[in-house]
C-alpha cells in the first residue's frame, strides 16, 4: 500500500516536470513545426503518462493521453502537418491531463470527469488530411538502420531477451507503445534464442507485429532512458532537510566562533592553524547550503510562453516572448510567492498593453508585439523587469481615474509628474481596463501585484512611455531567509524590526519629548514634521492585556500619566514604521544596532500572537524575536488615512522636483533666531557633553571617534566679528550641560580636517524647503534669509564659518586645512559635501 | 495492546509521570529562555536547540499543579509532536521504565476532565503510580489557555 503510495508520488512528481517541458516544447513545435527532436521529446513525455497511468490503473487518465499520443504518433510520422488547431487540442490534452493529476493528488482518483468531448476532437484530428502513401521499401531499410544502431548503442536486449526482465528492452517499449503483444514479443524472442541472429526489432517488423516507425520510436525510447540514468547527477530532496542542514550551519558557525575566541588566546600553533581551517570549511559549507535552496527564475518563467500564447489567440493579437537572465536564482519560497504576481503583469501586458496587429501596422509597428522579461542580480537584490512594446498607459485617463475615485484631489493630480501618474495604478482599487475581460483588469490589479511583492520585501515600479510600452521593474531580495532588521530593546529583551518597513529613527532626550510627545485624549502622538505621528509603546503593547488594557478602562489619565514618566525619566527612541501605507513611531527602550538576521518560523503554539513574525538566533546564541509590524499596527489600534501618506509625498516629490527643494535642518541659533543649514552637509547629530569639550588655544574641541573634532559655536561665529576680541567668558568652557552638535563632514577634502562640530542652542527639525533667498544678509555668516516653515530663517553660510574656524586655529598654530572654499557665495558647493554619511 | 512498553519518566512536584520513550527525541539541560511577551502563561519561552528555535512549555503549569519553587532548576524533555519540536519542564528525570498493559489504569472521574485529556491513567508499579501523560496533549496550548483564561 505505502509502495504504491510512492511511486505514484513519484509519479505525480515526474508527471508535473514533464507537463510544464510541454507546454513549452508544444510552443516551440508550433513556432517551428518540423523540429523532430522536439517532437520526439513530447511524444515521448505524453507515452510515459500513458504507459505508467495504465500500469497505476488510471483509466480516464490513460485514455486521453492515449489519444493524444495517437495524435502525435502522427505527427511524427509526417502524416499530419501541424496547425494551430491540433496545438491547441494538444494543449487542451496537457491540461486535461493537468487536472487529473491535481485530482489524483488531492483525492487519490482521477475524479469524475467526462473527457469525450476532448477525445473526440483529437480523434478527428488524426483524419489525415491526404492519405500518404507510405513506402514499404524505405521504411524497411530505416528500420534496419536503426537496429544497427541498436546493436552498437546497447548490449541489453541481447543479454536479457526475456521481454519484461526491465523496463528498457526494446520488447517492452515496443509492447507498451507500439501495441504488440507480450505473445508476439516472446515468439521473436524465442526465434533470437534459437540463432536467428537479426534482433528482436526487426523479428517483430518481418512478422508483422509492430510497424517499423514504432521500432525507430522505441529505440530511440530505449536510448533516452539509458542516457538519462547515466547523466542524471540530480537528486530530489526534501525542503525540511536543508532547512535542518541550514540550522545546524547556523550552530556549527556560533561554534566555530567560539573556538576562534578560544584559539586566539592560546599559544599553540597546531589549535590555531586548526581552527582556521575550521573557519575556512565553515564559511565555504554556509555558503554552499545557502545555495541548494537557491533556483534560477526560468523554472517559473517556462510556464509563461504557453499563457502568453493562449491569451494572445483569444484576444486575436501576435506576441513574442523574449527571455533574459533565465538562471538568475532566488530562494525557492520566493519564487513560489513572484509566480502569481509575474502570471498577472504578463497577463497585464498581452491583455491591455500590447496593441492588435491593425493598430500596431497603423503605428508603424511590428505587427508582432514583444514581451520581454528580464531578471538580473543588483546590488544584493534581484530585479526583475518586465516590460512590451505596447501602447503604454494613458497618462490622462489615470489622472482622470485617480481624482474621479478620490484617490488624488484635482488639484494634486495637475501637480504629479508622469512618472508618479503612471504609479497611481499601484493603488488599491485602481484599474484602468475601461471593459473588464476575463483575462485581467477584475478588480484586482496592479495594487494586488504590489502587496504581493511588498510582503515578500520587494518594491515595484512602473515606467510607461506612451506608444513604446510599459515597463514594470520589480525588485526582489535573494532570500527572505536572510533578512537585515534593526535590534531594539523593550523591557530587557531584544527585539528586531524588519529593515524593509523600517522609514527613520526619532531619538529626543532631554527637555525635548515634552514638547514632542502630546496627547489626543489618552493617544500619544508625536509631531513629525508638521504631521501627528501616532505612537505605540512597545512595552505596553507587550505587557498586552494583563495590565494595560485589561485594567476594564485605562482611563486616559492614567495613560498619560504613564506617558509623561516615562518621557520624563529617559530619552525617547522612536522607530518611525510604515505598515500597509501607515506610518506610527514605535516607543522603545534601546535602539541597539542594525543585522542580517536569519529568520525562523515560530511553532504553532505561538502563531496566533499577531506581533511576532518569527524568532531568530542572535550572534551570543540567544533567541530573539521578530516584531511583525502590521500586526504591532493592528494591535496598536494604528489607523491613518491609507492614502494620505503616498498622496501628500507625491506632491511634495513633484514640488521638489519643480523649484529645487532641499532638505534643511533647522536650529535655534544666537538670540533664538531661526537658522537652517543644508542636510546633506551633515553627518550626524550629536549630542554631546559639556564636560567632554576641551579647550585647545581659543578653539573649543573634543575627542570624537577618535579624532579631535573642532567646535565651533554658531553664537560665538556670528558675534565675533563685531566685538572682537573675543571676552574670556565665551571662551569659558562650558559646564556639565549637553551640547547639541551639527557634525559636518568636510568629505571633499583630501587632507586635513575631516569633521567639524557646530555647536547650537537646539536642534527642532529637518524641513524639506526652498533657498530661494527672499531677503539679503544681514549680518556676516549668513548667506541670506528665506520664510521656510513659517518663519524667518537664515541660512548659515557654512563656508564662511569654517574660514573663520581655521583663521582661529591658525592663530594657535594648529593644524590646518590647506583648500578652503574661495567664494562668498558657496551655496556650499565648491565643498562637495556628501549626503552619504548621514545616519536616519 | 499486549507487548511491554517503555515510559521515559520523570517528576513534577514529586508525582511520578511517564511519556513513551518513541517520543521523547533528548534530554537536554536547562539554559536560559526567552520569555515571549502575550503568549499564555503555560509558555515560559523560547529555546535555541541546536539552532532550532523550540517554544519551552511549563508542565507544572499545563498539569495545573504548584509553581516550581524558584531555587530548583528543571530539565528539558524535549518531545517530538505532530506540530513541531515542543520541549517540556519537568523537575527531574527518572529511569526508563518498561511496563505491562495490565498494570494500567484509566484517570478516575474525580479528576476535571481537562487533565483527564492530558493524563491518560495510571500505571501501578511497586510503591508508587506512573501518570501517564498523553504527550500530544502536553504539549498543546489552545484548550488550556481557554481553560486558564476561563478560570481566571
Amino acid at each position: 500500500m505505502n509502495d504504491s503510495d510512492d511511486i505514484v508520488k513519484e509519479f505525480l512528481v515526474e508527471s508535473y516536470e514533464n507537463l510544464d517541458r510541454l507546454d513549452r516544447d508544444l510552443i516551440t513545435l508550433e513556432k517551428n513545426p518540423n523540429d523532430r527532436e522536439v517532437l520526439g521529446s513530447i511524444f515521448r513525455t505524453i507515452h510515459t503518462i500513458k504507459g505508467t497511468s495504465g500500469f497505476l490503473a488510471f483509466d480516464k487518465l490513460g485514455a486521453v493521453a492515449h489519444v493524444g499520443e495517437s495524435l502525435l504518433g502522427r505527427l511524427r510520422d509526417g502524416e499530419l502537418v501541424l496547425n494551430p488547431g491540433i496545438t491547441t487540442a494538444l494543449l487542451a490534452t496537457v491540461d486535461a491531463v493537468r487536472q487529473m493529476l491535481a485530482s489524483i493528488e488531492a483525492t487519490g482518483i482521477e475524479g469524475e470527469r467526462d473527457d469525450s468531448a476532448l477525445i473526440t476532437r483529437l480523434t478527428r484530428l488524426q483524419q489525415p488530411v491526404e492519405v500518404p502513401a507510405e513506402a514499404p521499401i524505405e521504411a524497411r531499410v530505416e528500420a534496419s538502420a536503426a537496429a544497427q544502431s541498436k546493436s552498437e548503442a546497447a548490449a541489453v536486449p541481447e543479454s536479457a531477451p526475456e521481454p519484461a526482465a526491465s523496463p528498457s528492452t526494446i520488447g517492452d517499449i515496443l509492447m507498451r507503445c507500439a501495441g504488440a503483444t507480450p505473445a508476439e514479443i516472446l515468439r521473436a524472442a524465442e526465434t533470437q534464442k534459437e540463432g536467428d541472429p537479426r534482433h528482436i526489432g526487426e523479428i517483430l517488423v518481418e512478422q508483422g507485429a509492430v510497424r517499423p516507425a514504432d521500432v525507430v520510436e522505441a529505440l530511440r525510447v530505449q536510448q533516452a532512458a539509458r542516457g538519462q540514468s547515466a547523466i542524471d547527477s540530480t537528486i530530489r530532496l526534501d525542503v525540511a532537510l536543508l532547512d535542518q542542514l541550514m540550522n545546524l550551519v547556523g550552530e556549527l558557525v556560533l561554534a566555530r566562533n567560539q573556538i576562534l575566541q578560544c584559539a586566539n588566546r592560546t599559544e599553540e600553533s597546531g589549535l590555531l592553524a586548526t581552527s582556521q581551517k575550521l573557519n575556512l570549511i565553515t564559511t565555504e559549507l554556509q555558503e554552499g547550503v545557502m545555495k541548494t535552496r537557491m533556483q534560477p527564475i526560468g523554472n517559473i518563467w517556462n510556464k509563461l510562453p504557453r499563457t502568453v500564447r493562449d491569451l494572445a489567440l483569444s484576444c486575436g493579437k501576435q506576441v513574442r516572448v523574449e527571455m533574459e537572465g533565465k538562471e538568475t536564482e532566488l530562494d525557492k519560497t520566493l519564487i513560489e510567492a513572484i509566480k502569481d504576481p509575474l502570471t498577472h503583469l504578463v497577463r497585464n501586458s498581452v491583455d491591455h498593453g500590447i496593441e492588435r496587429p491593425e493598430v500596431r501596422q497603423a503605428a508603424g509597428k511590428n505587427p508582432e508585439g514583444r514581451l520581454s522579461l528580464r531578471a538580473f542580480h543588483e546590488g544584493g537584490q534581484v530585479n526583475i523587469e518586465i516590460a512590451d512594446d505596447g501602447a503604454g498607459l494613458d497618462q490622462e485617463r489615470i489622472r482622470n481615474k485617480a481624482v474621479q475615485k478620490g484617490l488624488v484631489s484635482a488639484e494634486q493630480a495637475s501637480r504629479l509628474t508622469d512618472r508618479e501618474i503612471v504609479n497611481l495604478v499601484l493603488l488599491p482599487g485602481f484599474s484602468t481596463a475601461e471593459t473588464v475581460t476575463n483575462v485581467s483588469g477584475r478588480g484586482v490589479g496592479m495594487d494586488v501585484v504590489k502587496t504581493h511583492i511588498e510582503k515578500i520585501g520587494g518594491t515595484v515600479d512602473l515606467q510607461s512611455t506612451p506608444g513604446q510600452g510599459v515597463m514594470v521593474r520589480m525588485k526582489i531580495p535573494l532570500t527572505l531567509a536572510i533578512i537585515p532588521a534593526l535590534i531594539v530593546t523593550s523591557a530587557g529583551e531584544r527585539y528586531a524590526v524588519p529593515q524593509v518597513s523600517l522609514r527613520e529613527l526619532v531619538r529626543m532626550e532631554g527637555g525635548a519629548e515634552r514638547q514632542g510627545i502630546e496627547m489626543i485624549h489618552s493617544a500619544p502622538v508625536y509631531r513629525l514634521r508638521g504631521r501627528l505621528l501616532p505612537l505605540v509603546y512597545l512595552n505596553r503593547e507587550l505587557e498586552g492585556n494583563a495590565k494595560a488594557r485589561d485594567a476594564a478602562s485605562a482611563d486616559a489619565n492614567q495613560v498619560a500619566n504613564q506617558v509623561a514618566n516615562q518621557a520624563a525619566n529617559q530619552a525617547v527612541n522612536i522607530v518611525v514604521l510604515e505598515a500597509d501605507g501607515r506610518h506610527f513611531g514605535l516607543v522603545v527602550d534601546e535602539i541597539n544596532d542594525t543585522q542580517e538576521i536569519v529568520v525562523k518560523p515560530l511553532s504553532q503554539h505561538l502563531k496566533n500572537i499577531s506581533v511576532y513574525a518569527g524568532a531568530t538566533i542572535m550572534g551570543d546564541g540567544k533567541v530573539a524575536l521578530i516584531l511583525d509590524v502590521l500586526g504591532l499596527a493592528q494591535c496598536g489600534g494604528v489607523r491613518a488615512e491609507v492614502h494620505a501618506h503616498f498622496t501628500g509625498e507625491a506632491a511634495e516629490a513633484t514640488a521638489e522636483g519643480a523649484c529645487g527643494k532641499q532638505k534643511l535642518v533647522l536650529f535655534t541659533g544666537p538670540g533664538e533666531a531661526r537658522m537652517a543649514v543644508p542636510l546633506h552637509l551633515l553627518a550626524r547629530l550629536e549630542n554631546i557633553s559639556g564636560a567632554r569639550v576641551e579647550r585647545a588655544g581659543k578653539q573649543w574641541v573634543t575627542q570624537y571617534r577618535g579624532q579631535i573634532l573642532p567646535l565651533i559655536r554658531v553664537s560665538h561665529a556670528l558675534e565675533e566679528r563685531r566685538q572682537r576680541p573675543p571676552s574670556d567668558d565665551v571662551l569659558a568652557l562650558p559646564t556639565s550641560e549637553m551640547l547639541q552638535v551639527l557634525v559636518l563632514e568636510n568629505g571633499g577634502q583630501t587632507s586635513g580636517q575631516q569633521c567639524f562640530g557646530l555647536v547650537v542652542n537646539q536642534i527642532l527639525d529637518i524641513v524639506e524647503s526652498t533657498l530661494e533667498p527672499q531677503s539679503p544678509s544681514t549680518r556676516a555668516g549668513v548667506l541670506h534669509s528665506s520664510v521656510i516653515a513659517g518663519r524667518v530663517t537664515e541660512l548659515l553660510d557654512v563656508g564662511a564659518l569654517l574660514r573663520n574656524g581655521e583663521s582661529e586655529r591658525s592663530e594657535v598654530g594648529g593644524e590646518r586645512s590647506e583648500v578652503r572654499p574661495e567664494r562668498r557665495d558657496v551655496s556650499l558647493e565648491p565643498l562637495r559635501f556628501e549626503p552619504s554619511g548621514l545616519e536616519p | 495492546m499486549t507487548s511491554a512498553r517503555q515510559f521515559c519518566t520523570f517528576y513534577l512536584n514529586r508525582l511520578l509521570f511517564g511519556v513513551e520513550s518513541q517520543k521523547i527525541q533528548e534530554v537536554v539541560t536547562y539554559r536560559e529562555l526567552r520569555p515571549v511577551p502575550l503568549a499564555p502563561p503555560v509558555v515560559s519561552g523560547l529555546m535555541n536547540l541546536r539552532g532550532q528555535v523550540v517554544v519551552v512549555l511549563e508542565l507544572r503549569r499545563q498539569l495545573e499543579l504548584p509553581e516550581r519553587p524558584l531555587d530548583m532548576t528543571p530539565v528539558c524533555l524535549v518531545v517530538r509532536a505532530v506540530g513541531g519540536t515542543v520541549c517540556l519542564l519537568a523537575d527531574e528525570v527518572g529511569n526508563v521504565v518498561e511496563v505491562e498493559d495490565g498494570t494500567f489504569e484509566p484517570s478516575p472521574e474525580t479528576l476535571s476532565p481537562r487533565l483527564r485529556s492530558v493524563i491518560l491513567g495510571v500505571h501501578k508499579l511497586e510503591g508508587q503510580l506512573m501518570h501517564v501523560l498523553d504527550s500530544e496533549r502536553a504539549c498543546e496550548i489552545q484548550a488550556l489557555s481557554q481553560g486558564q483564561a476561563s478560570g481566571a
